[in-house]
């Protein structure tokens, strides 16, 4: 009987839990007089999308959220295998020391140095590229120990018998442990991949212009320029264009998503 | 394996050089999708151009109304470099005022600052502190008589926040002031005259509370975005305003500001026709037209939007005064930025020209709701057509007699903020207007000091 | 060490630190030398007023320690951290503990949960935004159905920061569920099997078995949620503004304010500094707090 309540609360927790996604949609897909109007009719229409799509120019934003994920992901990928082999596979002089480091990254996240990072930008003429806001997300430590931990669990017993075989380390890196380490590299990327996507204040201070604006900065300021008062179906309906492609993407590769986290055997 | 390896380095070696190339902020996005812009990249160190050679502006401009801004401004670019075919206008949608000067100041200090911009009227001393801003009396007088025509049409209620120590730095374009809107079926329900607005102080406690029903708010004021601007209306009707010209002092803790504070404060909590804590700058307007307020104090820019989406007949007018009618003014004024090359400098101030020519902004102040700043906008034929049919677009021009400059001071970032949180904190808790308004005197002095060396 | 063992173990050290290097620019330039820079600049005057920056010594952090704005925001952020830290473990947990059974349309529930994790903040500030607002807003209109009236949630001091606390919530106990998903699936069978067999009532089995075996993840959540604190400011710039008058600023919010608006970079890397020390402080706290505590099998 208990089980069947708390099953029960479970269920209204997950509708309650998708109730603000449903509110968005509905408004988005109203006409706009029925906006903020209580009544349930079957008005629904598709010229707010139809606004914002003119409006602003939210395929180049696309194209430049698309663009820095890609980027930061693929040399992420570069940068974190070769560390995270490192850190597994050999006992170097001044382990701890970089171990440190490392960790400083997740303790003191890019995100609470925007301003510092700011200034270094600004030495580096790289302000208002979008390399600029890819550039300081280049090193993961998280990929790092995400993938340390994976190779670590890969037997001896394939180092050795690609020693055998005459490949050097860096073969064993790229032909072996790569390859293997598969799961961990899914979900590092969905982490990398969703994180950027949703990155906000720093490609706020960085970018100026729309050629290098993402999405996220890209909505914001759509939905902040109306001083004549919130325009709702429309900034719905930009909502909804800029979260869509990660939603139906989650929806559609929701195991994946999940399992890979799971299965990485983050401890 | 390898063949991994290979499209891996592949990938990154093309989305770095794809995100590197195309990085820089000026070139032609891979869909061009804002108007004008061609290949070439604003050189750092200007050389002199042979003329004949094009000469590239950027532009940065906020949008701060709804409406298909973007595509007006596009098409007025367009029709300005088909006019000036060796001037290619780059127009770049930079958000609100906020997000503008951010993105012009972050630019300028960035060592890439734009060509031209409109920004708030009220960012003259920051920009100036930054060195940022060209005066533009040369650009005026090297016009002769024209350029003294063209500077003296516009109204000086406007001028006053584009002009410091003798010297011009701005021109008005989307200026505005602040108005009462009043619902006049409302004003009907309750047995007031729709066509009188309430004059005075008392007179709108009175109104208010006739109109304050269930349901139904009798005024709303915002208390977040521009608040301080809400409450210079009160204090400039009360008292003088609330700065120096010259942008250095400034006078928050007046009894007569206070007086006025304690006025706004009691509209919600005494006499409760206001909704208590913050009301949204952004949900006043909403609230207007869904009936929910029937009055709100809210800025010209709304008038165009009020119109379309009200189903109900609606009034403007003056604000209601106590010792004289009064309202700050609002709005971004175009900026010419200094480290850009002469050519530059001249083809910016052609299009200042060119986009507050009277025609064009008699047109985009009926578009948009502004007021147009220039006096030979209003006797131009579309105008008075207009006038004809909506007489409320005039209120806020007539207002302009009774108009001061918006609160501007040298770091404007931080003494806003002081009055800001001022004015939430009589409005949202239990402070004191005096003691609040103290508090922001002496936090903003310290903030002007370093101006007044 | 013979000269030849000495060799390999030359050539293994170059070739883990050339393995290294790429990160190891990276995190030079943008985490290492960001912290030395921002305390070197808090050291200096650089604001509007002094076009040339001058040696202030301590100032920056004498007048932080004076500015009411910064104690208010300083306080926020505990506020903040209190009610999401172990708030949404345990939402989260309990998430986790229930979606790892077998009910029906688990897949959903789970979908359910962690999909606002893949929402940016500031979009998901916007959706909050519209659900806040007074009389049209989600829950006004829910208020409504019951006859109540909804306050003004982001207009009104003492509300505000618990309206952005459930919002938060919201956004990350799908996220942590997953992890203690996995921790879940870490613990053995046998050691449910063997407490069945005894007859254990559920809830010690929770906190004798589940419990303890899920520290390390909790250890993990905790660090995460924590972090993510004091990180997630992005819906003050699109909902409040930090207002009404502080009452929902927060110490990254500030800084960003400090550095963009105020143009005070002094004060603002002197902000950056604090925060910096806090999270190191808080981390280690955490590690050596926590380590005692972590039962390893």
């Amino acid at each position: 009987m208990m089980k069947k309540i708390s099953y029960g609360l479970m269920y209204i927790l997950a509708a309650v839990w998708t109730a603000p996604l449903v509110w968005t949609i509905w408004t988005a897909f109203r006409p706009k007089r029925l906006a903020l109007s209580s009544s349930i009719t079957f008005d629904f229409t598709l010229v707010n999308f139809t606004h914002v799509w003119s409006a602003a120019p939210f395929t180049t934003y696309y194209i430049n959220t698309i663009l820095i994920v890609a980027g930061i992901f693929a040399v992420q990928f570069l940068t974190a295998s070769m560390a995270a082999f490192a850190f597994a596979r050999i006992d170097f002089w001044g382990k701890n020391i970089v171990f440190l480091l490392f960790l400083a990254q997740i303790m003191i996240p890019a995100d609470i140095l925007i301003f510092p990072n700011y200034n270094v930008l600004r030495d580096l003429s790289l302000l208002d590229t979008k390399l600029g806001i890819m550039i300081p997300y280049f090193a993961s430590a998280f990929g790092v120990f995400l993938l340390r931990q994976m190779f670590k669990t890969l037997p001896f017993e394939l180092d050795e018998a690609a020693r055998l075989e005459g490949c050097n380390l860096w073969q064993v890196l790229w032909k072996i442990y790569v390859p293997l380490a598969r799961p961990a590299y899914i979900s590092f990327g969905l982490v990398s991949v969703s994180y950027h996507w949703n990155n906000f204040l720093w490609p706020l201070i960085v970018t100026n212009s729309i050629e290098n604006r993402p999405l996220t900065v890209g909505l914001a300021i759509f939905a902040q320029s109306f001083e004549t008062g919130a325009q709702w179906s429309e900034v719905t309906a930009a909502t909804i264009i800029v979260i869509l492609p990660l939603l139906l993407g989650f929806m559609v590769f929701q195991r994946q998503f999940m399992n890979s986290f799971i299965h990485s055997g983050i401890k | 394996m390898r063949s991994m390896t290979k499209a891996l380095l592949l990938m990154t070696a093309c989305a770095t050089f794809a995100a590197g190339c195309s990085g820089g902020g000026n070139d032609p996005a891979p869909t061009s999708s804002s108007g004008g812009g061609n290949g070439e990249k604003p050189a750092a160190t200007e050389s002199a151009k042979p003329s004949g050679e094009k000469v590239e502006l950027t532009f940065y401009y906020p949008v701060a109304v709804g409406g298909p801004i973007t595509k007006t401004i596009e098409d007025l670019a367009q029709q300005f470099m088909d006019e000036n075919p060796n001037i290619t206008v780059k127009p770049v949608y930079t958000g609100s005022y906020a997000d503008t000067m951010l993105k012009a100041q972050a630019a300028v200090q960035g060592g890439t600052p734009p060509d031209t911009a409109v920004l708030l009227s009220t960012e003259l001393f920051t920009l100036l502190d930054m060195d940022a801003i060209e005066p533009l009396d040369p650009f005026i007088a090297a016009d002769g008589t024209e350029g003294e025509t063209f500077i003296n049409d516009f109204y000086p209620a406007f001028m006053a926040n584009s002009q410091t120590e003798g010297q011009t730095y701005g021109i008005p374009f989307q200026r505005s002031t602040i108005v009462l809107y009043y619902n006049k079926e409302a004003f009907k329900e309750a047995g007031l005259d729709p066509e009188k607005a309430p004059a005075t102080w008392d007179e709108l406690a009175d109104y208010a509370k006739k109109l304050t029903k269930d349901g139904q708010w009798g005024l709303e004021i915002p208390v977040t975005g521009f608040q301080y601007w809400m409450f210079q209306t009160f204090a400039l009707q009360n008292g003088d305003n609330m700065m120096s010209p010259d942008g250095k002092k400034v006078f928050f803790d007046t009894p007569e500001n206070v007086e006025a504070l304690q006025f706004w404060s009691d509209l919600a909590k005494v006499h409760k026709v206001m909704p208590e804590g913050a009301t949204e700058w952004g949900t006043v307007p909403s609230d207007f037209i869904e009936g929910k307020t029937a009055m709100m104090y809210h800025t010209t820019g709304n008038l165009t939007n009020v119109k379309n989406n009200a189903k109900f007949d609606f009034g403007v007018s003056f604000l209601p005064q106590k010792k004289t009618y009064g309202t700050p003014t609002g709005g971004g004024n175009f900026y010419i930025f200094k480290g850009i090359s002469e050519e530059k400098q001249q083809a910016a101030w052609k299009f200042i020209k060119f986009m507050t020519d009277t025609d064009r902004i008699a047109q985009w102040s009926i578009d948009t709701g502004y007021v147009a700043p220039r006096v030979s906008a209003y006797e131009t034929e579309a105008m008075k057509a207009y006038v004809q049919e909506f007489p409320a677009a005039l209120v806020a021009r007539d207002q302009l007699q009774y108009a001061s400059a918006e609160l501007s001071t040298h770091n404007n970032g931080k003494v806003s903020k002081f009055i800001n949180d001022a004015i939430q904190s009589v409005l949202t808790s239990t402070v004191e207007p005096a003691a609040a308004l103290k508090k922001a005197q002496e936090e903003a002095e310290k903030a002007l000091e370093p101006f007044n060396k | 060490m013979g000269t030849a063992a000495r060799r390999k173990a030359l050539r293994m050290n170059a070739f883990a630190w050339l393995l290294l290097f790429p990160s190891l620019i990276f995190l030079l330039l943008f985490t290492l030398y960001p912290v030395f820079g921002s305390l070197k600049l808090s050291l200096y005057q650089a604001d509007l007023g002094t076009p040339e920056p001058y040696f202030a010594g301590l100032d920056n952090y004498a007048a932080m320690a004076e500015d009411e704005v910064f104690w208010k925001v300083l306080t926020n952020n505990v506020w903040f951290a209190v009610g999401t830290v172990p708030t949404s473990i345990m939402i989260s947990l309990l998430m986790a503990i229930f979606a790892n059974k077998v009910m029906r349309a688990k897949g959903l529930v789970r979908t359910a949960f962690f999909y606002p994790t893949v929402i940016p903040m500031i979009a998901i500030g916007n959706i909050w935004l519209f659900i806040y607002t007074p009389d049209y807003g989600m829950v006004a209109r829910v208020l409504e159905w019951f006859g109540l009236e909804g306050p003004n949630w982001l207009g009104t001091q003492s509300l505000v920061m618990i309206a952005m606390i459930i919002m938060v919530l919201w956004k990350e106990a799908g996220y942590f569920m997953v992890f203690f998903l996995a921790g879940l699936q870490n613990i053995s069978e046998e050691l449910y099997e063997s407490a069945k067999v005894d007859g254990v009532p559920a809830w010690r089995v929770f906190w004798r078995i589940t419990f303890p075996l899920l520290m390390p993840t909790t250890l993990f959540v905790s660090i995460i949620a924590l972090t993510n604190s004091f990180k997630l400011v992005d819906h003050l710039w699109i909902m409040t503004k930090g207002g009404p008058e502080n009452a929902s600023n927060l110490l990254l919010y500030y800084i960003f304010e400090t550095a963009f608006s105020f143009w005070d970079r002094g004060m603002a890397s002197a902000l950056t500094t604090v925060m910096i020390a806090l999270l190191l402080l808080l981390a280690a706290l955490q590690f050596f707090g926590f380590d005692r505590k972590i039962h390893y099998r």
